[in-house]
């Protein structure tokens, strides 16, 4: 499934810009950025920190409007979608995971991963059900009513996989999912990954800017100074 | 999502800091305790005054002799000795819708009983006295127009008089001596309590007005005339007619002003009730106040909690909150809050009218209206003063309140 070649585009972007701020004191953190990513793709994008790659990944994941420029996700054109609309692509077609796994403290695992349901309006019932699949799916069966105090780094981004993977949306966004982790958890997050994009068929977007993290992916995309520098396929078998 | 799983969610994050909630819903507390505690207070006062107008007599009017001016010095009411025995019949046989009508003069004496003595107020009166006072027999029987005609030294015990003077029982058939005079016991009058002024009513005995008059004053006038109108329709009419005869009756030219004063004495308590009302206004005035610094104070540590919560916000954006789905949460937290801070008041409310019913002896009526406002008050605080707190943060742009540091 990692082969872009022949597959529908899951995302279009063309010309996108971002301006932060106006008048003279305005920074343009993206300068007219166009790529296009099929369905069951693994993409890596790198480049230094003021490079971009983050505020790229924002505007992939509705989190930000674009300044300028078309943005299709699934089809759908999104730059012009009201706030709630945006809410609700982001709730039913991305999964977020974060350097800082963003779990809601003092809560459960299992309940950290039925938030995104919640909001998607899911039944008790299932939710319930559904929450308890996906962290057997992610090696959590033995740890799902601990909070995430009690649980190691790894675990941690674990249960915010299993939460990004709650509402089967087909996009998962990573920004730096491993910065804040060991080399081993690290091996074992990518590895997750990889699984859920070569098994699921769930097309997969990691920002970061260490080697071996990208060397996981299928495709690295750079960014430099605002603009797409490189994008080429990963070497093949240069993953741990 | 659903309105169980917000609640649930406002439930625990109030439980999380516990000791701020509480600090916080101290102002509802207040409030709504003051509300309670002021309304049973108010009630209580009401419903006692209310009693005391039943006690004194349905559709009571009284007249009392005017004012006197000589020399351009008016003296007050009642230095007149205008009233009669013949206006109490006359007024009895002319106005139709009078029920009943009774002289009553009074004076004060010491009364003796064997080896006991008690200073009191002796009454003179007639026996359509206790029909237009509302008053009933506890022992014994009133004296009879019988006795009035024929100056007879008998006469009634108010409970009061009763109880100290016969401590033991057995008043009745008894001999008392008032100014020398010996009189026989006929009967005990039933309690009635204080008046609206706190005039002890059962401090009392009374005889027929002829030997009040002739035996014990000595004057020929009557201080006062109760009347008691037919249904409390005709009150206006009997005090207007009354008037007119009474003008009639003393021969007082056209010009002249009344010399005597006709009134209703539920206009006397109406006065009462309207201060009650006025002192439960100002206490409503106080628990307004201390709502709305109550409110403040949860608009205040909502923002706090708003400011503290923003990379939850944000994260709750991300997974698919839309911004009316964080409005309801912050403002559910809000109402929870303001909601178990009136419950707690009302509790407070209820405990502060049974421990004023209880130590000062003031009568308290809880209602089951004033819970209801207090609560009502207290969630409305909430909603109100939740809301802006609640709307900044569904106005945060999901990436700012996600970087938040």
């Amino acid at each position: 499934m990692s082969s872009p070649d022949g597959t529908e585009p899951l995302i279009e972007v063309k010309d996108m810009t971002k301006v932060y701020g106006e008048g003279p004191a305005s920074v343009q953190a993206l300068k007219g950025v166009s790529l296009t990513i099929r369905r069951g793709e693994f993409l890596a994008i790198m480049g230094p920190s003021g490079s971009g790659k983050s505020t790229f990944m924002h505007l992939l994941g509705c989190l930000d409007h674009p300044s300028s420029g078309s943005y299709r996700l699934a089809g759908q054109e999104v730059s012009g979608l009201t706030r709630d609309q945006l809410a609700m692509v982001r709730g039913r077609q991305i999964g977020f995971v974060f350097q800082s796994f963003n779990l809601l403290s003092r809560t459960s695992a299992r309940e950290n991963v039925e938030l995104p349901m919640l909001y998607a309006g899911v039944a008790r019932e299932a939710r319930d059900a559904r929450a308890r699949s996906i962290l057997e799916q992610v090696g959590l069966a033995e740890r799902m009513d601990h909070k995430p105090n009690e649980l190691s780094g790894g675990q941690q981004q674990r249960v915010a996989i299993a939460r990004a993977l709650a509402n089967e949306a087909p996009l998962l966004m990573a920004d730096e999912p491993t910065g804040n982790l060991d080399s081993a958890s690290s091996v074992e997050i990518m590895t997750l990954f990889q699984h859920l994009n070569r098994e699921n068929g769930i097309t997969v977007v990691v920002v970061t800017h260490a080697n071996e993290i990208a060397a996981w992916s299928g495709r690295i995309v750079t960014f430099r100074d605002g603009l797409i520098v490189d994008d080429r396929p990963a070497k093949e078998g240069s993953a741990a | 999502m659903s309105f169980m799983v917000l609640l649930r969610t406002a439930w625990k994050a109030l439980l999380r800091n516990l000791s701020r909630s509480l600090l916080t819903m101290l102002g509802i507390i207040i409030g709504v305790g003051a509300v309670i505690a002021s309304v049973a207070i108010g009630a209580g006062a009401q419903a006692v005054v209310l009693k005391q107008i039943e006690s004194l007599g349905a559709n009571l009017i009284v007249i009392s002799p005017g004012s006197v001016t000589t020399g351009g010095v008016s003296l007050g009411s009642g230095a007149r000795t205008t009233l009669t025995l013949e206006d109490v019949t006359s007024i009895v046989a002319n106005v139709p819708e009078v029920a009943a009508a009774a002289p009553y003069s009074s004076t004060s004496a010491q009364v003796v009983a064997g080896g006991v003595n008690w200073f009191t107020v002796i009454g003179g009166t007639t026996p359509a006295w206790p029909i237009v006072g509302n008053w009933n027999m506890a022992q014994g029987t009133f004296f009879t127009q019988d006795d009035v005609t024929r100056v007879s030294k008998v006469a009634v015990l108010g409970s009061t008089v009763a109880a100290n003077l016969f401590p033991a029982g057995g008043a009745v058939g008894t001999t008392i001596i008032v100014k020398s005079v010996p009189f026989r016991v006929l009967g005990v009058l039933t309690a009635k309590g204080q008046t609206g002024f706190g005039r002890d009513q059962d401090d009392v005995v009374i005889v027929p007005i002829s030997t009040h008059q002739e035996r014990l004053t000595g004057q020929t006038w009557v201080n006062t005339i109760l009347v008691s109108a037919s249904t409390a329709d005709t009150v206006a009419g009997v005090i207007d007619s009354g008037e007119r005869l009474l003008r009639l009756v003393h021969h007082l030219a056209p010009t002249a002003p009344d010399d005597f004063t006709i009134r209703n004495i539920a206009n006397v308590q109406q006065v009462r009730i309207a201060t009650s009302g006025a002192q439960a206004l100002l206490l409503a005035a106080v628990a307004i106040v201390s709502l709305v610094v109550g409110g403040i104070g949860i608009m205040n540590i909502m923002l706090v909690s708003v400011t503290e919560r923003t990379r939850e916000i944000g994260l709750r954006m991300a997974v698919g909150a839309r911004g009316r789905d964080i409005l309801l949460q912050f403002l559910i937290e809000a109402l929870t809050m303001a909601s178990a801070g009136g419950v707690i008041g009302i509790g407070m409310g209820i405990g502060v009218s049974f421990l004023v019913s209880t130590f000062a002896g003031w009568p308290t009526v809880v209602s089951g209206f004033s819970i209801v406002l207090g609560f009502a008050s207290a969630a409305c605080t909430g909603v109100v003063f939740g809301f802006y707190p609640a709307r900044r943060a569904a106005g945060l742009e999901p990436i700012d309140a996600l970087r938040y540091e």
